[in-house]
């Protein structure tokens, strides 16, 4: 047998993360100093730098390689850029909260969030099922070590065991489908797997029986009802820093891996895991909206919107095939990316605005911690108010246009009752968004600390804060990005 | 003036000043926002003045139009114009605005650029509300208009402004919420248009008319508010601050009543005339009920507050009885209830400034030691009454004629209103205004100074105004009103 040398031009991106995580692994041994400025620096421009791969060998094309195991396509593209500026971010919001807290600050946080940014990518590159199990294998690893990182904190360890054993779990729901899959179509391959079923000779029980556990894996990763279990207290549990982590990019690269199985691999069994994923989707924004009222953690009141969030995220996907035809895809599929992008933003912003106010020995994640914030800093309590209005999806904030883009996607898909649900949640949900903001407004401070986080940590949030707003009054041309990334690669 | 782009100076000018304003930060430079906040009010005024001046009487199109390109994905379009109904609203929020900084001036010493911020954005989006031509740009101000008054409520309100606060804003999103949806089905099956004009053009079979005119109902109706959905209303009158008070009676009463105009009775004709018998019903029940709600109140916001929803029975009866006398009454109502209403509220501000109560029971006899202000109470509260010669006077009337058209037994009902809404008022004049001095806080008071002599001169002569010469108001409405007749008296099933 013949070696062939793999072409290695559309995993570029992927390959640079890879060597530089190793060697930062290295350089860190020889770093003495305990802030690991060093380290900082290189994985930041380790992400700068993939980012730049990423845009630079973009070519617009579908190109496969490693025997079809990976795909390079303009959606894979988009989303990859998006998740290394979002950990980007992350770890810019993050540097003072994990100087403060020496456990947090060792060499391995920036290997292992290096490793679980890599993971991400080939998720979001896969074209075949048991790629896509590496890529989520090594995200799930780096967030379970990155969340058991402060090994003294009761509370992180114990959310780390029980995101292990859930997350465990999980990957053997998605395994047993994929077998069950394998052993309808013969193949794991994506594109293979949509070719098999074109012929219609599969054994469709088996398929759907597979399907059902697929969803199952799905679900849990996505985090909706009701596979939600670990999402409230692996983000209340986790260090806050962690938790921007869990809570931003790997949405991204969830939302990859539902269109890769589900739309390019299984999209002849669309009417099957639609009315799935419908009844996941009024049970997340049921119960995450319910959920979240109660909550009197910050931290644990976002886990919950998250939820929601991704319930809502889930009407894009389940509206693109009526009854056996196309027309409407792109539209559904693009405006639940353009939900996605537009949430990470989000949560990114909000999440950030915790590890903001938080000092050494002080996590301000308590929902009491924001009383009369507008007292202690103006500004900043209106980026949080943007950030819950945005939430909320109250114009002009982007978050409206994620939901309209959502919601007209519904309606064209002919699923009136399922829009005026949705609705409805929302409304429930815009009142613990709007008690956020009254605590930050109407009421009195509990303590009139300034905000002193650096000055470069105040100019990101501010920017963050200007974008969902902007994006709010100028939807389109992320819009229009999302739309042709997704025209371009299915 | 055709290029100057009139419509976006309305609504942009207030919002950046307000930005300016918020800019000047804490309190120190509380002067500085004041000036600013007036400065930007009154540029506000002045814009909209060309809007009445350059207005052509005779069609009933739109006018001011500014078309661009917003959303082409979705085929969205930043597109503003005013008609015969729309344009006064405009002039009338701006006006308001500059009331409500003056309102402001002295009373408010805590945040006071975000105060005045607050009521300059929110004048730039209500004038966007009134002059969108586009579903989706007039949802987008319709609910972005909801922001600011729920912080100024929350934060400048009284002891229960949480409760009202958290109220007014979830009462008013679910309306809007299901008119969200509306609009999406209205979207998907124009074939991709978010142009109200083209919806007006649309045909829609009867099933679908009733449903969207539903859901268009709870929207418009929560924010009116009408029987049984005005529950907010009281709560967030009595809790807001006197400026808040002001814009949302004199301002955003109004919304709910102009999205029946230019949603409900031209997109879904046939479901209006169907339903129309509802509508009426609610209207008489707020009417008349609510009437003598009212007169048992002890608080004097409350009451006016439940007068306002009895005036705004008046305006959607008007809506509904579908004749020229009826709609055009309406309108002059709604004008005339901004002027009237907003100087009610600004006089119980007056009160409440100088001895911190709102009750009734707290004054009386306070005509000994506030004389010009007693005068000035008087004629808003014989105009809140319905007095001729006040414009309260002339928009009752003209609905009440249009009724008596209609069915006798409803102008009948409608017309007992005018003992109820004058016994209340005076009523409570009476005890406020008239007898001996009721305790010490009354014998301390101080009659109104130049600021307040100056607010409440400017509203009257306003209120008088209309009410002695009203043909500049309703000369403007008559072809745009027409053309809505003629429109909603066509069907559009097919």
């Amino acid at each position: 047998m013949q070696f062939v040398l793999p072409d290695l031009r559309p995993a570029s991106a992927e390959l640079f993360m890879l060597v530089m995580a190793c060697v930062i692994l290295m350089v860190d041994l020889f770093v003495k100093d305990r802030k690991r400025t060093l380290t900082y620096v290189l994985t930041q421009l380790t992400l700068v730098g993939t980012a730049f791969v990423i845009f630079m060998t973009s070519t617009g094309e579908v190109a496969y390689t490693f025997s079809n195991l990976f795909v390079d396509d303009l959606m894979g593209d988009l989303l990859k850029l998006l998740t290394c500026l979002t950990v980007l971010i992350v770890l810019f919001y993050s540097r003072g909260y994990v100087l403060d807290r020496p456990q947090l600050g060792r060499g391995e946080y920036y290997t292992l969030v290096l490793f679980a940014t890599l993971g991400m990518m080939v998720m979001i590159s896969a074209n075949h099922f048991l790629t896509i199990y590496l890529g989520l294998e090594l995200l799930s690893l780096s967030l379970y070590a990155l969340v058991a990182l402060n090994r003294d904190s009761v509370r992180a360890t114990e959310a780390a065991m029980k995101y292990f054993v859930l997350g465990a779990l999980a990957s053997g729901l998605l395994l047993y489908g994929m077998s069950m899959i394998y052993g309808a179509t013969g193949t794991l391959e994506i594109t293979a797997v949509s070719d098999a079923l074109m012929q219609g000779q599969a054994n469709r029980s088996i398929l759907v029986f597979g399907l059902v556990f697929l969803v199952a894996g799905i679900a849990f990763k996505l985090g909706v009802v009701p596979f939600h279990m670990w999402i409230p207290d692996v983000y209340h549990g986790a260090p806050t820093a962690i938790t921007l982590l869990i809570a931003s990019a790997p949405k991204l690269a969830a939302f990859a891996i539902v269109m890769r199985m589900l739309v390019s691999g299984l999209v002849v069994l669309a009417a099957d895991w639609q009315m799935m994923l419908i009844v996941l989707s009024v049970l997340s924004m049921a119960i995450g909206n319910l959920a979240a009222i109660a909550q009197t953690n910050l931290k644990r009141m976002l886990a919950y919107s998250a939820i929601s969030h991704m319930g809502f995220m889930l009407l894009g996907l389940v509206t693109g095939i009526v009854g056996g035809d196309a027309r409407f895809a792109l539209n559904a599929y693009s405006s639940a990316m353009f939900y996605v992008v537009t949430y990470v933003l989000t949560s990114a912003g909000t999440f950030g605005m915790i590890l903001l106010l938080a000092r050494a020995g002080f996590e301000s994640e308590e929902l009491e911690d924001f009383k009369g914030l507008n007292k202690r800093s103006p500004w900043f309590a209106a980026v949080m108010m943007m950030m819950m209005f945005s939430m909320a999806g109250v114009p002009f904030f982007v978050g409206f246009f994620a939901k309209f883009s959502v919601l007209q996607a519904v309606v064209a898909a002919g699923y009136l009752w399922l829009a005026i649900a949705a609705v409805l949640f929302s409304l429930i949900g815009a009142f613990y968004y709007l008690r956020v903001v009254k605590l930050m407004y109407f009421d009195q401070p509990k303590d009139l600390t300034p905000v002193t986080a650096t000055v470069g940590n105040k100019v990101l949030m501010s920017a963050n804060g200007l974008a969902v707003a902007l994006l709010g009054i100028f939807p389109q041309a992320l819009m229009s990005i999302c739309a042709v990334a997704l025209l371009r690669s299915l | 003036m055709s290029g100057t782009p009139l419509l976006s100076l309305a609504v942009w000018i207030p919002i950046f000043a307000g930005l300016v304003v918020l800019a000047t930060g804490s309190d120190r430079n509380a002067p500085l926002a004041r000036m600013l906040a007036l400065a930007g009010a009154f540029a506000g005024l002045l814009v909209t003045i060309p809007l009445y001046t350059g207005f052509d009487m005779q069609t009933p199109a739109m006018q001011f139009v500014e078309l661009a390109p917003w959303i082409p994905r979705f085929n969205i379009n930043y597109h503003l114009g005013v008609d015969g109904i729309s344009m006064l609203f405009v002039i009338l929020n701006s006006f308001i605005t500059l009331i409500v900084v003056l309102a402001g001036w002295q009373v408010i010493d805590n945040k006071v650029a975000q105060y005045n911020a607050g009521f300059l954005i929110m004048s730039g989006l209500l004038n966007g509300i009134f002059s969108a031509l586009d579903g989706i740009l007039f949802y987008v101000f319709f609910e972005a208009s909801l922001i600011p008054l729920y912080l100024i409520i929350g934060i400048w309100g009284g002891p229960n402004r949480v409760y009202a606060a958290i109220k007014f804003f979830l009462y008013t999103l679910l309306g809007s919420l299901l008119f969200l949806v509306a609009l999406l089905y209205l979207f998907i099956n124009s074939g991709g248009s978010f142009s109200i004009l083209d919806w007006h053009q649309l045909p829609i079979p009867m099933g679908a008319q009733i449903w969207i005119f539903l859901a268009f109902l709870i929207a418009f109706a929560v924010k009116v508010p009408m029987w049984p959905v005005h529950t907010w209303l009281p709560d967030a009158h009595v809790e807001a601050p006197t400026g808040g008070s002001i814009v949302l009676a004199a301002i955003g009463l109004k919304l709910g009543a102009y999205g029946f105009l230019r949603f409900s009775l031209p997109i879904t004709p046939d479901a209006s005339h169907e339903l129309a018998g509802l509508i009426v019903a609610l209207s008489l029940i707020a009417v008349v009920y609510i009437g003598f709600v009212a007169l048992v109140q002890e608080d004097m916001k409350k009451l006016v507050a439940y007068s306002s929803i009895a005036h705004m029975g008046f305006v959607t009866l008007g809506f509904f009885m579908f004749s020229a006398l009826g709609i055009e009454g309406a309108l002059v109502q709604m004008i005339s209830h901004g002027f009237v209403s907003g100087a009610m509220f600004f006089c119980i501000g007056v009160m409440y400034d100088r001895v911190h109560s709102r009750r009734i029971a707290d004054y009386g006899g306070v005509v000994n030691t506030m004389p010009k202000f007693a005068a000035f109470f008087m004629l808003f509260a014989m105009a809140n009454a319905g007095l001729p010669a006040t414009s309260g006077f002339v928009g009752e009337f003209m609905v009440i004629l249009g009724a008596v058209k209609y069915n006798f037994w409803v102008a009948f009902a409608a017309a007992s209103t005018m003992i109820v809404g004058a016994a209340y008022t005076l009523w409570m004049y009476k005890r406020v205004i008239f007898g001996d001095i009721g305790n010490h806080h009354v014998a301390e008071l101080t009659d109104i100074n130049g600021r307040e002599f100056l607010i409440l001169a400017l509203l009257a002569i306003g209120t008088l105004g209309m009410g002695l010469y009203p043909q500049p108001f309703t000369e403007v409405m008559h072809s745009s009103v027409n053309e809505l007749l003629r429109h909603i008296a066509i069907s559009k099933i097919q």
